[in-house]
């Protein structure tokens, strides 16, 4: 750069603040990148990071959020993701967007097809296609399709796709979070020679080590806010520093006390490997060994794809997952639990991270979704006892404190924070006695989950055991008695609820992610 | 009662709005005829196939949304088989309606088989059934019409011929007494019902409706039940078919309401993924529904053969729409997970209403299928906007 001449500046965001009902995501970021540059943005899980960048791409659009993008020296206002496009600002996402059924070629001009809107001209499609599946050096014809190459050759489509329209400010989210070490090396690779024929780009990655070597400055956000910028040139941008900017918060009293009861080992998991029930050769889970007592709030650390979900539901009567093995012993005994059925008859309750998705009938009233997992429990030779079943949903509504006029109310009229009381009593009335919870706070405001840790605390009081998963360490290191953390399928540590901090989860996740 | 409320309950009850709107247009226009005793007898008769085949198409409708396109094939298939083995084989009539049972529950298994645990489309696996079943037809009937006059037995156990009404056992002049008895005690019966539950729900401290609210309603229903055997009872008295309609209707609406396994096809169709992760056997509950659409397309194909005492290969053609159409009018959703038995009910008296209606004022019959069309469209339409909250285009 020769100190003097100041580089350009090709994009600025000024105080943006974004609120979704109930949450600021993002509140006042500033960011600027400079042409030319690698720039990587850091931070935890549900930071801002992907909020942030839907902000720039239009996909949500101007007048939703406020502040203002100046780009290439003018204030845009983009409305949609074609206007974004259109200036060049290209958007690659963590679940890539690759039809399976379409040829290499197809997939690259979707949307941005050549020719006419009365006639594609498959020529230059496929001339175009393999010109530009050289510059991300793919080896594979432009005919092939999609499904029969890999994720890593498919993230290279991507790339050819995002250039195919003209990128000059390229944009990647967690590009290298499902490639293996060489597909990883190879790409980032490739970002540094696209880097000095000019072009900018934002990478956005959990993984640090890969930071530091591709970055030339590196945005961290925390909490929705800018926390600092690193310069390579003049800033340490070691590991260390970046997680200390990453987690760098005080942990007030946001979580309600207990004392803690342990009692004999409840649930032991051992050597437990599970694949993806899509692709058999991909071990999910790999060799987990874990296990939980009576009156214990065990917490599961780790980045989002470390394989948390997939052993609680692989465990939760083979919900997940093919292939699986190992050994899993309640109460001392060894059970094989071959249906949801079986695992709540052995009084394991699994309540999923996705409640609308996977957890509650929203078209259906709150007393139908309370019962379901315990129909038998409200009737009698398969009759219901509408009555009864009433009664049971007004006692778990007025238990937990779910804020709704009556239980005939549709769930899907709830907000998030009472959603998740309908579901976790749910649960409860299949009074199990291992209850996993998955991602039980996410997505609700701070009152609610303080209402949540409550009922955990009442859960292990009685004597039952709490797995929580949870992305977010402060609520992991407020409850738990006992962590693991899990990275890539694998536990990388076992810390005591008390002596651990942010800092030793995330450098355990980060040595084993090298 | 404030202005929310009462949009409410005009979104509970639109379906019945709309009835009463529609027949008292019909009524009009056709000078009172379409109220007559005995039109009010024959919407009943020619219906019949209509309620019984839409209250096992809600099943599946609610499994989410899925339809069965073979139950009009299926229905002449049964009919079939029975004719010939009455007729040709000489069989015992309860033999044979033994054997058009069990054909038509093993279609249905074969049907749920491959779509519940093979995963094959309804719609591709029906769709097959539907021509497969046809064409046995044909070849069952070796292409000819089977008369079953001679079965006077089992044409006048499934409400056809001459004698399709139950007898007064009271020797009524002019007005059949049994039928208004059955009208009455089927009004006490209601009436003691309700209360039953009222005075059970109010004792444990549940909430319960308003007093006015369930009077009105109560008094609304008694007197329906009371009007319509009055009406029937000035023609001919109860048609035979109508108390299978009820045993279908009563029976049906008991399980989708108050069992277990009716709660499972509400489940299944809201969140399929949620209920199986509840422990329930999601495959199990898509074949118990084409079993049982099978089943009850049996029972049509004997209601039907009985009403036109012969078998032909051509019968029960457009049954499935009808059936289908039905569903979607009585506030079935599209999706799959809400619609009630009462309610499919509602959407088919309607259907039948139009019809009716549409042929005393003498409607071209073409036009009369256009009519039906739209408003089959027009019920869907209101379902997905108002669950959308009321705005007619979808979100890009």
């Amino acid at each position: 750069m020769g100190g003097l001449t100041l580089a350009k500046i090709l994009l600025e965001m000024k105080n943006i603040t974004k609120t979704f009902p109930g949450v600021k995501a993002l509140d006042n970021v500033n960011l600027q990148v400079e042409e030319g540059e690698i720039h990587a943005l850091v931070g935890e899980n549900g930071a801002g990071k992907s909020t942030l960048m839907n902000v720039l791409s239009g996909i949500y659009p101007y007048g939703t959020y406020e502040g203002d993008i100046i780009y290439d020296g003018e204030v845009c206002k983009f409305n949609t993701i074609k206007d974004s496009e259109a200036k060049g600002i290209v958007i690659i996402h963590q679940e890539l967007a690759l039809v399976p059924y379409m040829t290499i070629g197809e997939n690259m001009f979707l949307g941005n097809e050549r020719g006419s809107k009365f006639k594609i001209n498959w020529n230059e499609t496929g001339e175009l296609a393999t010109k530009y599946l050289k510059t991300v050096g793919l080896k594979e014809p432009q005919s092939t399709l999609i499904k029969d190459i890999g994720v890593g050759k498919q993230q290279l489509v991507e790339i050819a796709k995002a250039l195919a329209k003209n990128a000059k400010l390229l944009i990647l989210d967690e590009p290298t979070a499902s490639l293996n070490e060489d597909d990883s090396k190879a790409l980032l690779e490739l970002l540094l020679k696209f880097k000095k024929e000019g072009l900018t780009s934002i990478i956005i990655s959990h993984k640090l080590n890969e930071i530091s070597y591709v970055a030339d400055k590196i945005t961290v956000i925390r909490d929705g806010a800018t926390i600092e910028t690193l310069d390579k040139e003049t800033d340490d941008i070691s590991e260390g520093r970046i997680i200390k900017g990453m987690v760098g918060r005080e942990l007030s009293d946001r979580f309600p006390k207990r004392e803690s009861n342990l009692g004999d080992v409840m649930m032991e998991v051992k050597d437990w490997n599970v694949y993806h029930p899509l692709y058999s050769e991909r071990k999910v889970v790999d060799n987990v060994s874990i296990n939980v007592k009576k009156g214990e709030v065990l917490g599961i650390a780790g980045l989002m794809g470390a394989g948390r979900t997939e052993l609680a539901m692989s465990l939760f009567g083979k919900s997940y997952g093919e292939n699986i093995s190992g050994k899993l012993f309640l109460d001392g005994k060894e059970v094989h639990l071959n249906s949801v059925q079986d695992a709540i008859d052995h009084k394991l309750a699994y309540v999923t991270e996705d409640r609308k998705g996977n957890g509650l009938i929203l078209s259906n009233p709150i007393k139908i979704n309370t019962t379901l997992a315990n129909l038998d429990a409200v009737s009698n030779h398969s009759i219901i006892d509408k009555d009864k079943e009433y009664g049971v949903a007004v006692e778990y509504k007025e238990k937990l404190g779910t804020k709704c006029p009556t239980v005939e109310q549709n769930v899907g009229n709830l907000s998030g924070g009472n959603q998740q009381k309908v579901l976790l009593a749910k649960w409860m009335f299949a009074n199990p006695d291992i209850l996993i919870l998955d991602e039980p706070t996410r997505g609700i405001d701070v009152g609610a989950k303080y209402e949540i840790y409550c009922i955990i605390n009442q859960l292990v009081s009685e004597g039952k055991s709490v797995i929580m998963i949870s992305s977010e360490l402060p609520e992991i290191l407020g409850m738990c008695d006992r962590i693991y953390v899990m990275n890539e399928g694998k536990i990388v540590g076992e810390l005591d609820g008390k002596e651990a901090t942010q800092e030793l989860i995330m450098s355990h996740i980060l040595k084993a992610g090298k | 009662m404030n202005k929310a409320k009462a949009l409410d309950i005009v979104k509970k009850y639109t379906m019945i709005l709309v009835l009463i709107i529609v027949t008292a247009f019909f009524a009009w226009q056709t000078e009172g005829s379409l109220l007559l005793p005995m039109n009010i007898s024959s919407l009943i008769s020619q219906n019949a196939y209509v309620f019984i085949l839409a209250t096992g198409m809600l099943l599946c409708i609610l499994t989410g949304g899925n339809i069965d396109l073979s139950v009009g094939s299926v229905v002449c298939f049964t009919g079939a088989i029975g004719a010939v083995l009455m007729m040709n084989k000489g069989v015992n009539m309860y033999v044979a309606i033994l054997v058009m049972v069990l054909v038509g529950t093993l279609i249905g298994a074969f049907q749920g088989f491959w779509i519940a645990y093979v995963r094959i489309p309804p719609f591709i696996v029906t769709l097959a059934g539907m021509l497969a079943f046809r064409g046995l037809s044909n070849v069952v009937l070796d292409g000819m019409t089977v008369s079953i006059k001679e079965q006077e037995d089992f044409v006048n156990l499934f409400g056809g011929g001459a004698n399709c009404y139950i007898p007064d056992f009271f020797g009524g002049n002019g007005l059949n007494i049994t039928c208004l008895l059955v009208g009455i005690v089927a009004a006490v019966i209601y009436i003691v019902i309700q209360l039953k539950n009222r005075i059970d729900r109010s004792r444990k401290g549940y909430e319960v409706e308003s007093l006015t609210g369930m009077l009105v309603k109560t008094v609304l229903i008694v007197a329906v039940i009371i009007a319509f055997t009055y009406k029937l009872a000035q023609h001919k008295g109860i048609p035979t078919v109508l108390i299978w309609v009820m045993i279908v209707v009563m029976v049906y609406g008991y399980i989708t309401s108050n069992t277990t396994t009716g709660r499972y096809f509400y489940a299944v169709g809201g969140n399929e993924k949620a209920t199986k992760l509840s422990g329930i056997n999601t495959n199990k509950v898509y074949f118990l529904a084409y079993l049982n659409m099978g089943f009850l397309a049996a029972l049509a194909g004997m209601v039907t053969i009985a009403r036109m005492t012969s078998a032909q290969p051509t019968y029960g053609q457009n049954y499935e729409m009808d059936a289908i159409g039905s569903c979607f009018i009585g506030g079935a959703s599209a999706y799959g997970g809400t619609g009630t038995v009462p309610g499919v009910i509602v959407g088919a008296v309607l259907m039948g209403v139009i019809n009716l209606g549409m042929s005393l004022m003498g409607v071209d019959q073409n036009m009369q299928k256009v009519v039906k069309g739209v408003v089959l469209l027009a019920a869907v339409i209101f379902d997905v906007v108002s669950k959308r909250g009321g705005k007619l285009i979808s979100k890009n």
